[in-house]
């Protein structure tokens, strides 16, 4: 089980290398927040600032912005995952090989996520360096890196479910940036609805759970709502590709 | 274990919505035993195929592959199928080597024994030379010999291959065949077809598939009562004599005028009367100048089965 997944997880990045989609990516995501870190840093600089923490303000804002970052790339990245296997017939050699549908979905998502750690890793150097001039709170920083990426969990497990639901990467790309975009910003419906809609609304928000991690506070009931959202599209990943070979 | 059975397939139905692509299919094949898998375009050859190795589940019906049933147990099964579809599942962005040494991982092979078998794959197949090439810039028949080299790469007891000489050139032709004629010898090979002279240099059956139904399921032996020979000739004549005189012949069932020196002659099943009007042609000063042997008994018997809306319905049990 293990050993398969990790096959395919392997191939999955393997692939991702060898195409200069991730290699772009990469550079276009660190550019944009090398960008950011500086204006964060220059920020905390002016005097006014000075009042909250380095962490608060330069760490936890980029991370912030790294978020709102893989919102957009995230996509690009999770469409190409079940549709070019589709679309080139190689589902049919994972399908007669000896390995299970829950294996092949495992597989997907823990290759895009070691790219994610990766990506992450690249980005977290930047704050890191600041470590040589100042005391860090590493505290605060290890609940962004967890919100960060338990974010990036409900990212993949979605964009992952979405491609399996068809052949066109550029029509799995835009539906997972368009649920990914309303998932981000559904608290802002709530804000007309009656209390109960508006508290469901906020709860359903993925940003505001990640706030939640990002000033600090690592509250149990935000990290299993990302663990429940990874898991459920997971699993929809599971049964949608089966049901294919029933009904497909 | 001569007579072992491989692959045996029950009762078989699949459906797309209400459409019908197999029904009632049931056959099984025997190790050292090479099946040509035959039908028009669209009759459910694919399909079948797809739901023998796992790829599609069946609607109705069992298949075990190796005493596994490719439903309970579909890793040990699975782990004896080796499969090529009609478009070889390859991907664009490795080499020959990474996919083949990937294939090989995924069919359960270790680690340390995945280069061997990597090696031994690509030469069977003509590829020895071309392990670094990037497969997205192989050509239609090198692809297809990828193709082939994943499907065999697990030496599995069972081999299914759609259309495998598509695309090949005749050399390439010939080397593949002589492949499965190697491979036929000690593993059940299933192989679908547009090419009868295919079925006929290589199978030992031959099942015949139209709209979804098994037409047809016996030994090439039985069907083939000409041993590959013509069913009968076309030929054109300076001065054609009087159809009477050819029906005289022995062997000769029937004649028929193509154009004014062309007649088509059709011989008794198991009869070759070429060599007889050849010489009678010389004999007589008939002025032969072009000779074309027409279609085997295997085409005749595939066009009767294959033609008009499934009126010839053989009976599987009826014809073995």
């Amino acid at each position: 089980m293990i050993r398969t997944i990790g096959l395919i997880a392997g191939n999955e990045l393997r692939r991702l290398f060898k195409s200069q989609l991730a290699w772009v990516m990469l550079a276009v995501v660190q550019l944009l927040l090398a960008i950011f870190f500086y204006l964060l840093l220059a920020q905390y600089m002016q005097p006014s600032a000075a009042s909250a923490g380095l962490t608060a303000v330069v760490v936890s804002g980029l991370y912030q912005i790294a978020g709102v970052v893989m919102l957009l790339v995230s996509p690009l990245l999770t469409m190409r995952l079940v549709t070019e296997e589709r679309r080139y017939g190689t589902l049919k050699l994972l399908l007669s090989s000896p390995v299970s549908i829950t294996e092949l979905v495992l597989g997907k998502y823990v290759g895009i996520m070691v790219f994610y750690c990766l990506m992450l890793l690249m980005i977290s150097l930047m704050p890191a360096s600041l470590a040589f001039g100042t005391q860090l709170d590493l505290g605060q920083i290890a609940a962004g890196l967890i919100g960060v990426l338990l974010l990036l969990s409900a990212f993949a497990a979605i964009g992952l479910f979405i491609s399996s639901l068809t052949d066109s990467p550029a029509i799995a790309a835009i539906s997972t940036f368009g649920v990914l975009f309303l998932l981000w910003i559904i608290n802002i419906a709530g804000t007309n609805a009656s209390a109960g809609m508006a508290a469901l609304f906020a709860y359903l928000s993925l940003l505001r759970h990640y706030t939640h991690l990002l000033t600090g506070v690592f509250n149990s009931t935000d990290v299993l709502f990302y663990i429940i959202v990874s898991v459920f599209f997971i699993i929809l990943s599971i049964w949608r590709l089966d049901a294919e070979r029933t009904y497909g | 274990m001569e007579n072992e059975i491989l692959i045996s397939v029950q009762e078989l139905s699949r459906f797309y919505g209400p459409q019908r692509a197999m029904e009632n299919v049931s056959f099984n094949v025997h190790r050292g035993e090479i099946l040509g898998f035959l039908g028009p375009n669209g009759a459910g050859k694919s399909t079948t195929m797809q739901v023998i190795c796992g790829v599609l589940a069946a609607n109705h019906g069992a298949v075990s592959i190796a005493g596994h049933d490719i439903h309970e147990a579909p890793r040990l099964a699975k782990q004896h199928i080796g499969f090529l579809p009609e478009q070889p599942p390859l991907y664009n962005d490795l080499t020959i080597d990474e996919y083949l040494h990937y294939a090989a991982r995924l069919r359960g092979i270790r680690s340390a024994a995945v280069t061997a078998a990597t090696a031994i794959a690509k030469q069977r197949c003509g590829l020895e030379t071309s392990g670094a090439r990037l497969i997205a810039n192989l050509s239609k028949g090198y692809k297809q010999r990828v193709g082939i080299a994943q499907a065999i790469i697990h030496s599995p007891s069972v081999i299914i291959l759609d259309e495998p000489t598509a695309g090949l050139d005749p050399i390439q032709i010939r080397e593949i065949r002589a492949l499965m004629r190697a491979l036929g010898k000690d593993h059940s090979v299933i192989l679908s077809t547009h090419i009868l002279s295919e079925v006929q240099s290589l199978c030992d059956r031959v099942l015949i598939i139209n709209q979804g139904r098994i037409v047809l399921d016996q030994p090439l032996a039985q069907i083939d009562t000409n041993n590959g020979l013509p069913s009968g000739i076309e030929v054109s004549l300076h001065t054609p004599p009087a159809v009477d005189t050819l029906l005289g012949l022995d062997g000769v069932a029937s004649v028929t005028r193509i154009t004014e020196d062309t007649l088509r002659i059709d011989f008794h099943p198991a009869v070759n009367a070429t060599d007889a009007i050849i010489a009678k042609a010389v004999a007589d000063g008939w002025g032969l100048y072009k000779l074309n042997t027409s279609g085997t008994s295997l085409e005749t018997v595939f066009m009767q089965l294959t033609a008009g809306d499934n009126e010839a319905h053989v009976d599987a049990e009826d014809a073995a």
